[in-house]
């Protein structure tokens, strides 16, 4: 193994044994306390342009197998963990983490002191950052340039690279043995999905009960979406500022109240965009699969896995919308609704994909909103 | 939801005494629960048997009892409190079975006593194996297919089906007891009848065996508004086939897909909803078949357990607290997480470290004890290490062992092939890392031990640092700080680092430190740093940065007492816990260090501090390092941080209380005997031998029969009593490999043993308890039923005891606790042992008496006086309060159930009342020893003991009871006018007197060994009666002492009465 490096924004430097591929790259730096999950997290388009560091020692165990993974490709700029598993023990197993992200062109660093840079970043804030495997790792002087001059995440519109270049239909359903039951039916609804990056369980949970999925392009006119008169539209999780999105947020104005809206994570902070709230970039945001987040209509908590570095501004004006759901770690903005428009969305992520299944029932209720065309309540 | 507010008094329910498969664990979850249920405002009140639990202590709760768990008692306390609702899930299995009885006996609809935290048909669907599986067909979950069966014949039957090896559990039992697995027919015979027998219900489930299956525990809790959360995912290193409890388990899971893991929290949850699990903590265990992760659900406990307790101190998360407010009304967001204080504790703990749990074994107490693991758990104690990654972890758990092994490398006995690494034992993991050393490839290890390739490579890993860094031509001197960083991250000791390069550990210690590699603190946060801890509960590792955070304030550490063994258990944790509490309450900050998950002293809550840790001169050495105590504490866990405390004080740790000096005087015999002359104090004769014909010679000047021990050995391992030359001969063969002398006594046979707890400031000796043994000399005094006060003991030798009680405290310049024991022999006083530090009858003289002597010892450590602890008369006690040993007889059958020189009980109760029968008999129930008032008694004792024998067997026959014998005793009895009938012995053919115990058709076994080593049917009566639950005798003045019992009984019924009730009695001093 060669050399790997972490060089911070504000000069810390973490180093490390370099995996995956050789090089350098930029992003900025992140950490996810799911204990599990890796896969779904590096092919999870909304980490397109962020270093993530994992909190959980033992990383790459399972491997990679060709099930779990939540878009065509390793999105993340640099993988960080304190322990890459010497080798990979699981039944599904077709690969191990390292030959994986070399194969995708990621560079990794192992061997790292995970906890003191979580906890760094815990009290500084995400940062921007420089990851290198190999001589580069030497030059730090060099790497703490290249990490200063890296754009900032604040203003910047990530969207547009992740999203489809062609609109298509899902039809991939989820394999039965990782779900015990879907309670609701749509009986072939046909939903559009805005593509902002999106993760293809929350696909697989709405083709698994019974929704006919069009995927489209980000900027994908609202009338050119109406045409397709769909029972609902999806607006799906992505990276970046969504205050950067504009068109996006233009499109969804256009569209509520006309159709029932759905959306999740960025797809939750353009909604409340086009409501008329505000966004905010987070300290550190929530990444990790084990957030309580309280439903307010029910009382209940789920359990709910996130990944989020901004946050809807608390209160926000909503033009009638209402927050549904809130973080009780932090008390931020977790849920909203407009019932009038028949709009709801999450900031959190019921697909899980990394993550507990809690809050699966959001998908139900999407279904009943798009089958009864009336307002979305739990 | 807030608290319940229709409901004051609640009654919790513990576990009674430490067994195996039931161990301090539930004192944590018991003193959780009061502490948390108190703190809301309610009435607590406590019924335990166990007098050495912290949750016993008068403080932890309104009105405690410590009384026999039986459904007579119980509904005596209950008409006495009239609690509005029970909690029955703290108290482990012991507590859910009470729980049952007392609502078939009809008690709880009589008083009017709600459940609360589980349902009864919750426990009927969990405990009930058949029930249960059909439960989890019902919602598409599968258990291994298997069945209920009544007899060996079904059995035979079902096995065609399922096939060999097939695994037999018997139905209601604690800890998988008489479960087993059978691989022929004739194992099938076997293990069958025997769970057949041991089940009370008579029934036995067969099951498909899983051998070689992945196997996992999820630990969860939910509120009654339907909030569920997994605390914690734990992975066993041994795959299915060995109890849990017998397994190295670890967590989080390490060998699962995200896919994998949310499928069984989201059959958890299905469980959860059908079995009706509304509130509270419960696990559920898992099968995965490696090949294709096919998943069985193997079982189900609606209670806390002891992996909830491991989870706790895994994750920081208190299952125990949480699930007794939960039960009276809390939701999971209404509570705090005690660790963060900003955070909810409906969230699921994230872990950015590694645990690593591995059980502790006894087997070496146990001759003729099958040491193959399986579905029995065997184990009695266990320990926990914390590292940031596995393998650091398993190299902690391994020196918090304190067997003897600094690493995992330590050698161990040679395996006769990698093949043999099928069979689970004690050994296996020692054994693994032996192979792996001799160039055995993972793979083929894989195939032995089933254990996941993932947990082998790491291992190998492991292996590849030393061979790397630690074999060959290497000096310490070689080793640059970059190599000593690695073999830290890979948990490699300076004593074993010492070991390989034939180095010494402080020189390793040395070199390490001036290198700059230095351990460094880490929180445990629950959240893996995304918010700030705000307790201080912390593991070592060696990575940058520190979490430890030390604060200028004085402070004291304590040193814990490691995992529990036969010898050295709870009661030493109860010390530590009370020296903790004193110490803060002195205003000094506490800091805490130890290793054993099940306990109250690794609760975050009990020290400001606490460091979970190996007890090792090095992890230590580390802690002060970083926080410079003023003072270490080394007399309250036991011996094993006594075994360090030299090393300690000699690399400069402020030692308190009794010095260094002090302890090591009580341990060199030498120079204690000198004492001991020089005070005019008498002792048995004795000597030391260097070999075995200097052995037989000091054998034959002191006379026979003598007690013979290897020195340096704890809880007497391997003491026996040897009354001629060839067994001399064979115990010193079987025994002594001569690296350390043999210690030879005089064996006062016929003696009274007497036990004394006093404590010394250096100036004054003030008596804690004067204990007098029940059993005679030469059955150790742990295994020893004891009388607090004496009660045919004359004051003459009363006296003479409390003086040279006095003049030995003085002379040693003791400070604090100490332990005497005496013998009475022919009218003479003898000392034969003292224990410069807290004993293992502190918590019950405590209890008795209602004086905190831990608490005052700790205060006197820290520099108090008796004078200023107004603790200067020897405490009154009203009445009589007996501590009977319990022991693990029925866990082992086969192994002969007779009480020696060597101890084996796992735990202690106790029974106490205003007369000593009572007192006695009380705790004979609440050892589990269903005394009879009436019925058969089945007398065969040794001829010495006939004499004595026939005056209580007249009064047996006078109480009405029916006496039958083996031909000699029966010969003897009807000669002195006893009418006794006979039974066969094994040898005259059935009915003998074996299966007359299996048939019912005898309540009480009075049965004395042979002298010496000679071999009897006793052997098989004893543990046969053991195995069928009949009282079981196997002394004259045991017998005697439940002679008077029953008398007692038959005049006066038992009567209960609360500690606090008591020691209000107690004259203020």
């Amino acid at each position: 193994m060669k050399q790997g490096a972490l060089v911070l924004e504000d000069g810390q430097v973490f180093s490390g044994m370099g995996f995956g591929v050789e090089g350098v790259q930029t992003g900025e730096l992140v950490f996810n306390t799911s204990m599990t999950g890796y896969q779904e997290i590096l092919t999870d388009p909304s980490y397109h342009k962020q270093i993530v560091t994992m909190t959980v020692p033992h990383v790459g165990n399972t491997g990679i197998n060709l099930e779990d993974v939540e878009s065509e490709k390793v999105w993340v700029s640099g993988f960080v963990v304190r322990a890459l598993s010497p080798i990979v023990s699981n039944w599904r197993n077709r690969g191990d983490l390292s030959g994986y992200l070399r194969e995708q062109g990621v560079i990794g660093v192992t061997g790292v002191s995970t906890r003191a840079l979580v906890r760094h970043i815990r009290s500084q804030g995400v940062m921007r950052a420089a990851i290198a495997h190999g001589e580069a790792a030497a030059d730090t002087a060099a790497l703490l340039e290249l990490a200063r001059r890296s754009p900032d995440m604040s203003g910047w519109n990530l969207v547009d690279d992740v999203t489809c270049a062609e609109p298509y239909h899902w039809t991939e359903a989820s394999d039965p043995q990782w779900y015990q039951e879907h309670p609701y039916h749509a009986d072939g609804a046909l939903v559009v999905a805005y593509d902002y990056g999106i993760k293809r369980n929350i696909l697989r949970m709405m083709t698994d009960r019974g929704l006919r999925v069009a995927v489209v392009p980000a900027h994908t006119p609202a009338a050119q979406v109406l045409a397709l008169n769909p029972a609902g539209v999806f607006l799906s999780n992505g990276p970046g500022d969504p205050a950067a999105v504009t068109y996006a947020i233009d499109n969804i104005q256009a569209l509520l109240g006309k159709v029932p809206v759905f959306g999740i994570c960025l797809g939750h902070q353009l909604l409340a965009l086009a409501l008329g709230g505000t966004t905010e970039k987070m300290r550190f945001g929530h990444r990790g699969g084990n957030q309580p987040v309280k439903n307010l209509l029910t009382g209940a908590v789920e359990i709910s896995a996130h990944n989020h570095g901004f946050a809807v501004t608390p209160d926000s004006p909503l033009r009638g919308g209402e927050v549904t759901h809130i973080n009780l770690n932090d008390h931020t903005i977790e849920g909203i609704r407009h019932q009038a428009l028949r709009a709801f969305s999450v900031q959190y992520h019921p697909e899980a994909a990394p993550g507990p299944h809690d809050s699966l029932y959001l998908f139900d209720e999407f279904v009943a909103a798009v089958k009864s065309g009336a307002t979305v309540s739990k | 939801m807030p608290k319940r507010t229709d409901i004051q008094t609640i009654m919790i329910i513990g576990s009674g005494p430490i067994v195996i498969g039931q161990a301090c664990e539930f004192d944590y979850s018991g003193v959780q629960a009061c502490k948390a249920l108190r703190a809301q405002g309610y009435r607590v009140v406590l019924v335990n048997s166990n007098p050495a639990t912290i949750m016993t202590d008068p403080e932890f709760a309104d009105a405690t009892y410590v009384e026999p768990l039986t459904v007579e008692i119980c509904e005596q306390i209950i008409a006495a409190e009239r609690p509005d609702v029970l909690l029955p899930t703290v108290g482990g299995q012991t507590a859910l079975n009470l729980t049952i009885a007392l609502q078939q006996a009809g008690v709880l609809a009589r008083y009017q006593v709600e459940l609360i935290g589980v349902a009864l048909e919750s426990i009927h669907i969990a405990e009930d194996r058949r029930l249960f599986a059909d439960t989890m067909a019902e919602i598409g979950l599968k258990c291994p297919p298997g069945k209920v069966v009544s007899s060996v014949a079904e059995a035979l039957d079902f096995v065609q089906h399922i096939g060999y090896p097939a695994l037999i559990r018997p139905s209601f039992t604690l800890g998988g007891s008489g479960g087993g697995i059978a691989y022929t027919e004739a194992e099938l015979h076997e293990v069958v009848a025997r769970g057949l027998r041991l089940s009370p219900v008579g029934q036995v489930l067969l099951d498909k065996s899983l051998l070689g299956w992945k196997e996992y525990e999820l630990e969860l809790m939910r509120d009654a508004h339907g909030n569920f959360v997994v605390v914690c995912s734990i992975e066993n290193l041994d795959p299915m086939g060995v109890h849990t409890g017998d397994s190295i388990t670890v967590a989080p899971a390490q060998t699962l897909t995200d896919k994998e893991l949310q499928r069984l929290r989201d059959m958890s949850r299905l469980i959860f909803d059908r079995i009706g699990i509304t509130t509270g903590g419960a696990n559920v265990q898992f099968a995965i078949n490696p090949d294709d992760g096919e998943v069985f659900v193997i079982e189900m406990n609606p209670r806390v357990s002891r992996s909830s307790a491991l989870a706790s101190k895994a994750t920081g998360f208190p299952i125990a607290k949480i699930a007794a407010l939960v039960a009276v009304g809390f939701t999971l967001d209404e509570i705090p997480n005690d660790i963060t204080r900003v955070t909810p504790a409906s969230f699921e703990p994230s872990l950015d470290y590694v645990v690593v749990k591995i059980p502790r074994w006894d087997f070496r107490k146990f001759a003729g004890v099958d040491h193959i693991l399986g579905p029995q758990m065997k184990a009695v104690g266990e320990v926990m290490a914390i590292g940031r990654t596995f393998p650091e972890a398993l190299q902690k758990a391994v020196r918090a062992l304190d067997i003897g092994l600094s690493g995992l490398g330590s050698p161990v006995a040679p395996l006769e092939s990698p093949a043999a690494l099928r069979v689970p034992t004690a050994q296996r993991l020692f054994q693994v890392a032996a192979a792996l050393r001799d160039g055995v490839p993972p793979a083929e290890i894989i195939a032995s031990t089933r254990f996941d390739a993932w947990f082998v490579q790491q291992m190998q890993d492991t292996v590849t640092i030393h061979d790397r860094l630690l074999a060959g031509p290497r000096s310490l001197d070689s080793l640059t700080a970059e190599d000593f960083l690695t073999l830290k991250r890979y948990g490699y000791s300076d004593s074993y680092i010492a070991h390989q390069l034939d180095s010494d550990e402080m020189q390793v210690r040395r070199r390490r430190q001036a290198l700059g590699v230095t351990a460094s603190f880490f929180r445990v946060d629950t959240c893996a740093a995304e918010f700030e801890a705000q307790t201080p509960y912390l593991y070592s590792t060696y990575e940058p940065d520190d979490e430890a955070f030390p604060t200028t304030a004085p402070k004291i550490m304590i040193l814990g007492g490691g995992p529990n063994r036969i010898g050295q258990g709870i009661e030493f944790d109860y010390c530590c816990v009370h020296a903790c509490f004193a110490l803060k309450a002195l205003g000094y900050e506490t800091i805490m260090v130890n290793c054993n998950p099940e306990t109250v002293s690794t609760d975050y809550d009990t020290a400001d501090r606490l460091y979970f840790e190996p007890l090792t001169t090095e992890d230590v050495l580390n802690i002060i390092d970083r926080e410079q105590p003023i003072g270490v504490l080394v007399q309250f866990g036991g011996q094993t941080p006594l075994n360090i405390a030299r090393a300690l004080h000699e690399a400069g740790a402020p030692i308190l209380g009794t010095s260094v000096e002090t302890i090591d005087l009580a341990e060199d015999r030498q120079r204690f005997n000198a004492l001991m002359h020089r005070l005019n104090i008498t002792q048995p004769a004795g000597a030391t031998a260097m070999n075995r014909e200097e052995a037989i010679q000091r054998a034959h000047e002191i006379g026979y029969p003598i007690l013979i021990r290897p020195s340096y050995v704890l809880g007497g391992r391997g003491m026996a009593i040897v009354f001629d030359d060839d067994t001399l001969t064979a115990w010193l063969e079987r025994h002594i490999e001569w690296q350390h002398p043999v210690l030879i006594d005089k064996f006062l046979d016929d003696a009274f043993e007497v036990d004394v707890d006093a404590l010394c400031d250096g100036e004054r000796v003030v008596i804690g308890g004067i204990m007098q043994h029940i059993e005679e000399a030469g059955v150790h005094s742990g295994d020893s039923a004891c009388v607090l006060p004496p009660y045919k003991i004359s004051q003459y030798h009363l006296d003479i005891i409390r003086d040279y009680t006095q003049r030995i405290g003085l002379a040693m310049q003791v400070k604090g606790l100490f332990n005497i024991q005496f013998a009475l022999y022919r009218d003479e006083v003898y000392v034969l042992e003292v224990n410069p530090r807290a004993s293992r009858t502190v918590p019950f003289v405590s209890k008795a008496t209602g004086r905190p002597l831990a608490s005052y010892a700790a205060q006197i450590a820290a520099g108090k006086t008796l004078v200023e602890l107004n603790f200067l008369e020897s405490p009154a006690v009203d009445g009589f309060f007996v501590k009977e040993a319990v022991l693990p007889f029925q866990k082992f059958p086969g192994v002969d159930a007779r009480l020696g020189p060597e101890m084996r009980s796992t735990g202690e109760v106790m029974g106490h009342a205003s007369t000593f029968g009572h007192a006695f008999l009380k705790a004979q129930f609440a050892a589990g020893m269903s005394v009879p008032q009436s019925g058969t008694v089945c007398i065969s004792v040794n001829d010495m003991d006939k004499a004595t024998m026939t005056r209580i067997a007249r009064e047996f026959h006078e109480l009405g009871f029916h006496i039958v014998a083996t031909d000699g005793t029966a010969d003897w009895l009807n000669r002195n006018g006893v009418p006794a009938g006979r039974v066969h012995k094994l040898n005259q053919g059935s009915p003998h007197i074996v299966d007359e115990l299996r048939a019912g058709h005898i309540q009480l076994m009075i049965n004395t060994p042979l002298g010496g080593q000679a071999h009897d049917d006793g052997a098989l009566i004893r543990s046969m009666a053991y195995q069928v639950g009949v009282p079981l005798v196997t002394t004259m003045s045991a017998a005697a002492a439940t002679l008077q019992g029953i008398k007692m009984r038959r005049r006066k019924p038992f009567k209960v009465r609360s500690l606090q009730a008591h020691h209000g009695l107690l004259p203020e001093a």
